[in-house]
């Protein structure tokens, strides 16, 4: 007998496909399906808070959801893949260590991430605390794509998906943020795309590419 | 002392027979017919017998005794127990074996003198029978430095080439380093009494501090013997210069003793190892059974990558000991016992396949003359008995069922697999990746054993001197079908070695007496009723399968067989150096693997008349590690040698200035 | 022993050697009509088969003894594994002598020998098929462990009928790990069965190939046995993953002979299911270069890895 009840079950679930994505997200070079991966991960994420909005009765995480849906599934990506196609980067350069030995990496870190999370939801109360430990693999591996990457396009693409494990680790742990917290995390996530944006298309005046490693080339004394 | 008989006297004398046979063959030293013709097999005989002596005292309770030897008021303290007993019967059996193919395979004018030779071998063996028996420090080291001597002299046995001086060197050098370790780590175990007894570091009673840096030092020691990453230098270096016969005892047999050591210092001479070292000796495991197979995937010399193949082993074997730390610590006394019969039987597997593979080398060796895989190939035809044999060696050592070597790492990995409840969050995770590190290693040593078997034995010559090998004689054979027995044997009888292995588990980690579950055909460990193995019905239906298959096709098919040239794909101009190489079939793994070597490769240009290419493969732990250590040794050297300055009056005034030191000390 | 147990058994290896070139022949006749080409009947395998049964077998002038053996062996273990695979009913005699591991075991087996037999007659494409065929794997064979290690956690057991009963009984849950679990095991199977994305069964002199490069010097009878065993190891394949994820329908001791006769049709019917999702995968993908390959079963090995860990942390 399965000791868990369905929705559980399903939320389990989005949180195994959520940690997937990040691992394909890991593995993936093209940036346009780095962006569909994104949308994909704020799917999953909207799904999640609605399961958890209708197994707590929480009026606000109904509003975070379609907050979710608005923001990361549809705006970003959008404005993502306009980006894409007026900056014309579709590659990622090659990785700075290979796929396999990022995902060896990737892999070390979940099972850090998931010893780290033990001991912190046994302490937690809510139902949903079994997905912590998802939920901090995602924020760090988010952060090793970033650290891989060369493009500053995928490095965004990176720090969005980290974002989402943020907020999913905050649903998990205590059924989400305050609502105040919440509009301002998104808003932030908002205005920083918007000025990364202006960033790019900055970078790629300057150094005709949006390859980071010319960046080095701004430090002093050089 | 007590002359009635006992098992422990009975294995005594098998010892100091051993030693008589060493001798006598100093009496006529350059003979061969009696060196090499009529010792080695009464050497063969008394590992036999003690084999037996040890198989029939496994269950009986432990026995010792005290030897007038040693110093005056430093006697020699003996003790059989049944993990005494286990590792005698491995190095008897397995000895036995190799001491009939030496029969054939020493020659006439290589290196050493035959007789000389046959006091080292003989020796060699007394002393790993000694440190199995001992039951005090002294005793202890005094064997371990001769078993440590003895084997550095049968290495170097022929010692005007100075690549095998050099080998035997650093052999010699870590052997030391490690002996030096295992001293201290008994120094730390005596614990204030001063009794250097294996009874008073029983009885003494260490601060878990102290424990600790007891296990650290024993690991150390022990493991420099093992050959556990990062001290593994030597292995690579000492076997292809030892004779076969020696790197089948050494990989087989002297290595298992530093198994024995870990063994009987954490749970014996410790009483109760803490949980965390066990995951000291898994770490170490993992990485060694991980490094070495990579680096035995890409040797070119066959006798090189049986060595990285041990080292592999090795560590399976500790990943195998420290699974059993981590559960003993943990409470949980049958998944203990099950890790550590694992690790038992892979040490016995072991001893029986790399014997088998080394041997087998020898016989190419011979033959050929011939190390480096790249002049080999096609051996099969002219050496169908050696290829056959080493075909059994190499199957078991790859995993594969019904042979022995899968009995063990389906053992391990049961005891992986039902490690679900360690109470400890981070090892309940780091297991599994354990549990996938073993499999990839297994999956590994597959491709190794394919390569140095496909290499040596199938294809074409790729020179043409091999046309003229000759198979090994009889006597090498008979060697050699001991040891492949044994490995069959093994494979499809591990429930009457278990049951044995199992007295010897409960034993060492104080657990009640118990059954072992399963039918007599039928291996069905008791922490996990839901996994069974029957090897023998597995390979009666395969065999029956492919008898049926055979004899069906046979049957029907109404077409001739004949032979013709090899087509491949139409191409006429086929010749040997087509086949792949050594360096070829390790590509794949230089190119998955590629941070973990140091590689330097030398490739053609597209102008090149006479292309050459060229990659050697380097152990990146030298260069990080055992270089600046070297170079650090040198400096401090240098330091020091300023004291030396040569006047007879400097040296005088140390002696005056150490005397008024220690007198000063005293007072 | 009962009496269905054997029956079951004898009806496995039976519908296992005759349906395996079906099976074989419905995954190229799908990927055909996928691919808009007019599809071979289902049952060219068996038209191969015959043709090389009544064929003259040209062996190397230095052919071993080990290459006249090695079809025999392989083609044995792979009957052997398929007796293990509860595809039809969990009640199998033979399947408590051999477990999951022991499953694994027996297909390196198979695949040790082929690449032994490849190098034998040492040419250029028969040394290069083996070591890549010995490189697929190395990495494959713990993937295929790690996914059995799964299956064998949530249901305490590492033999196959269990695992399989074990999830029939169970109310119906979802596993998260197993998901994990299923695509890495997909990813095996098109690996270790030379499917694309990893080798195209359907070419030969190309510099790319693996497992054809093996075959390359064999002919006749020789050759039909292996052509066998190779529609036999897809087939195993695909009931492994029945058995491992949608056991639904075999029989098991307490359905009795009932069970058994609707296991058949249930088996069929998910054989052409998998066969047409395999082929729409291989129609789908492109073939990868071939030091892609080992990055493909890395992903897959660790996918299992991560699958292990997932049960670990969620419980299921």
């Amino acid at each position: 007998m399965s000791p868990l009840s369905f929705d559980l079950q399903l939320l389990n679930a989005c949180a195994a496909l959520l940690l997937l994505l990040s691992f394909s997200m890991l593995s993936q070079r093209r940036i346009v399906n780095l962006v569909n991966l994104l949308a994909l991960q704020g799917a999953l994420l909207c799904a999640a808070t609605l399961l958890v909005a209708w197994r707590t009765g929480q009026g606000h995480l109904y509003l975070s959801a379609a907050l979710t849906l608005a923001l990361k599934v549809i705006g970003l990506p959008l404005l993502l893949h306009r980006l894409i196609r007026r900056l014309n980067v579709y590659w990622d350069a090659e990785p700075v260590i290979n796929t396999s030995g990022t995902m060896l990496i990737g892999l070390l870190v979940v099972v850090f991430s998931f010893g780290l999370a033990q001991p912190i939801s046994a302490l937690a109360s809510t139902a949903t605390r079994s997905t912590l430990g998802i939920a901090i693999a995602v924020i760090l591996l988010s952060f090793l794509t970033m650290i891989t990457r060369r493009k500053a396009m995928s490095q965004v693409v990176a720090f969005l998906s980290m974002e989402n494990g943020l907020f999913f680790g905050a649903m998990s742990a205590t059924y989400g943020m305050p609502m105040v917290v919440e509009l301002g995390v998104a808003l932030d996530v908002l205005v920083a795309m918007l000025v990364l944006g202006v960033f790019f298309f900055q970078i790629r005046e300057q150094f005709d590419s949006l390859d980071l490693h010319h960046l080095e080339s701004l430090k002093e004394g050089e | 002392m007590d002359v009635s008989f006992s098992y422990l006297n009975a294995c005594l004398a098998v010892l100091l027979a051993w030693g008589a046979i060493g001798l006598a063959g100093m009496i006529r030293p350059r003979s061969l017919g009696i060196a090499a013709r009529t010792l080695f097999p009464l050497g063969a005989l008394c590992g036999i017998a003690l084999a037996v002596l040890a198989v029939l005292s496994i269950a009986t309770p432990a026995e010792r005794a005290v030897l007038p030897l040693g110093l005056p008021d430093l006697p020699f303290h003996v003790r059989r127990d049944p993990l005494a007993s286990v590792f005698l019967a491995l190095l008897g059996a397995a000895s036995a074996g190799i001491s009939i193919f030496s029969t054939g395979y020493f020659r006439k004018g290589e290196g050493a003198l035959p007789g000389l030779l046959c006091l080292e071998y003989h020796v060699f063996l007394a002393s790993m029978g000694l440190v199995l028996l001992a039951d005090d420090a002294y005793a202890f080291m005094v064997a371990w430095e001769t078993m440590a001597l003895s084997s550095y002299f049968l290495v170097t046995t022929q010692h005007r080439i100075p690549e095998i001086r050099s080998a035997g060197f650093l052999y010699l050098l870590i052997a030391h380093v490690g002996a030096i370790s295992i001293l201290l780590s008994f120094g730390v175990m005596q614990g204030g009494s001063w009794q250097f007894t294996f009874d008073a570091m029983r009885a003494a009673h260490l601060s878990p501090g102290w424990a600790t840096v007891a296990f650290g030092l024993a690991m150390f020691g022990f493991g420099a013997k093992a050959g556990l990453v990062p001290l593994h230098v030597w292995l690579p270096e000492a076997h292809p210069a030892a004779p076969s016969p020696v790197s089948a005892l050494m990989s087989g047999v002297m290595l298992k003793t530093a198994v024995y050591g870990v063994l009987r210092v954490s749970f014996d001479l410790l009483g109760t190892p803490q949980w965390w070292w066990g995951l000291v000796a898994l770490g170490l495991g993992l990485l060694s059974a991980f490094y070495g197979v990579i680096f035995a995937a890409v040797q070119t010399d066959m006798k090189r990558l049986l060595a990285w193949s041990s080292i592999e082993n090795v560590g399976v074997i500790f990943t195998g000991v420290g699974l059993t730390i981590v559960f003993h610590g943990s409470g949980m006394g049958a998944l203990a016992a099950l890790a550590l019969i694992a690790t038992l039987y892979h040490c016995l597997n072991h001893a029986f396949m790399k014997s088998v593979l080394f041997l087998g080398t020898g016989s190419v060796l011979h033959a050929t003359g011939e190390r480096n895989l790249g002049r080999l190939g096609g051996l099969i035809h002219r050496m169908p008995w050696v290829a056959w044999l080493t075909l059994i060696g190499v199957l078991a050592i790859a995993g594969l069922p019904p042979l022995n070597g899968f009995v063990s790492e389906w053992l391990l990995l049961q005891a992986f697999l039902f490690a679900g409840d360690v109470p400890r969050t981070f090892v309940n995770m780091l297991l599994p990746v354990g549990a996938a590190v073993v499999a990839l290693c297994t999956a590994l040593a597959g491709y190794v054993m394919v390569k140095f078997f496909g290499v040596i034995f199938l294809g074409q010559p790729r020179e043409a001197a091999l046309a003229g090998a000759h198979d090994a004689g009889l006597v090498e054979r008979l060697g050699l079908l001991w040891l492949a027995l044994g490995c069959v044997g093994l494979g499809l009888f591990p429930v009457q070695v278990i049951e044995t292995l199992d007295v010897v588990a409960r034993d060492l980690l104080k657990l009640p007496a118990g059954r072992w579950g399963g039918d007599w055909w039928l291996l069905a460990p008791a922490a996990a009723r839901h996994a069974a193995y029957g090897p023998l019905a597995l390979f009666g239906v395969t065999l029956i399968v492919v008898a049926l298959a055979g004899l069906g096709v046979r049957a029907v098919y109404r077409r001739r067989v004949r032979r013709g040239p090899a087509w491949d794909c139409g191409f006429v101009r086929l010749d040997a150096r087509m086949q792949d190489t050594a360096e070829g079939f390790g590509q794949p793994i230089r190119h998955v693997f590629e941070p973990f070597f140091q590689m330097v490769r030398e490739l053609p240009t597209p102008f090149d008349f006479a292309p050459r290419y060229r990659v050697t493969v380097g152990d990146r732990l030298w260069t990080l590690l055992y270089l600046p250590l070297g170079a650090t040794v040198r400096w401090t050297a240098d330091r020091v040698a300023r004291l030396q300055q040569g006047r007879i009056a400097t040296y005088l005034l140390y002696s005056f200035v150490t005397l008024i030191a220690l007198l000063a000390l005293v007072l | 022993m009962s009496t269905l147990g054997a029956i079951t058994q004898l009806l496995e290896i039976v519908c296992a050697l005759l349906a395996a070139p079906a099976f074989l022949g419905w995954v190229n006749q799908c990927r055909a009509w996928l691919q808009n080409k007019r599809a071979p009947s289902v049952l060219q395998p068996y038209y191969g088969l015959r043709k090389l049964f009544h064929k003259d077998v040209v062996l190397a002038e230095n052919a071993s003894s080990l290459f006249r053996l090695a079809p025999y062996i392989v083609f044995g273990t792979m009957v052997a594994a398929a007796a293990i695979i509860p595809s039809m009913g969990t009640g199998l005699p033979l399947s408590m002598a051999a477990d999951g591991i022991a499953l694994v075991g027996l297909l390196a087996t198979a695949r040790v020998f082929l690449s032994l037999a490849a190098m034998d007659v040492g040419t250029a494409f028969g040394t290069l098929g083996a070591r890549r065929e010995m490189m697929v794997g190395f990495l494959a064979e713990p993937a295929l462990l790690m996914v059995l290690f799964v299956a064998a956690m949530i249901s305490k057991t590492t033999s196959l009928p269990l695992i399989a009963e074990g999830l029939t009984t169970r109310a119906l849950g979802l596993y998260p790990s197993l998901a994990f679990t299923a695509v890495a095991f997909t990813m095996v199977l098109l690996a270790e069965n030379a499917r694309i994305p990893v080798d195209n069964p359907a070419t030969h002199l190309e510099l790319t190939m693996i497992h054809e490069a093996m075959l390359l010097e064999y002919s006749g009878r020789h050759l039909a046995m292996m052509e066998w065993a190779a529609a036999l190891k897809l087939f195993n394949y695909a009931c492994i993953g029945f058995a491992l994820f949608i056991p639904w329908g075999t029989s098991t001791e307490a359905s009795g002979p009932q069970g058994l006769l609707l296991a058949v049709p249930v088996l069929f019917a998910k054989l052409a299911v998998a066969g047409g999702g395999l082929a729409l995968i291989e129609t789908l993908s492109a073939k990868l270069r071939v030091f892609r390959a080992p990055e493909f079963l890395a992903t897959a090995f660790l996918l299992a890895v991560l699958g292990l860990l997932v049960h670990l942390l969620l419980g299921d």
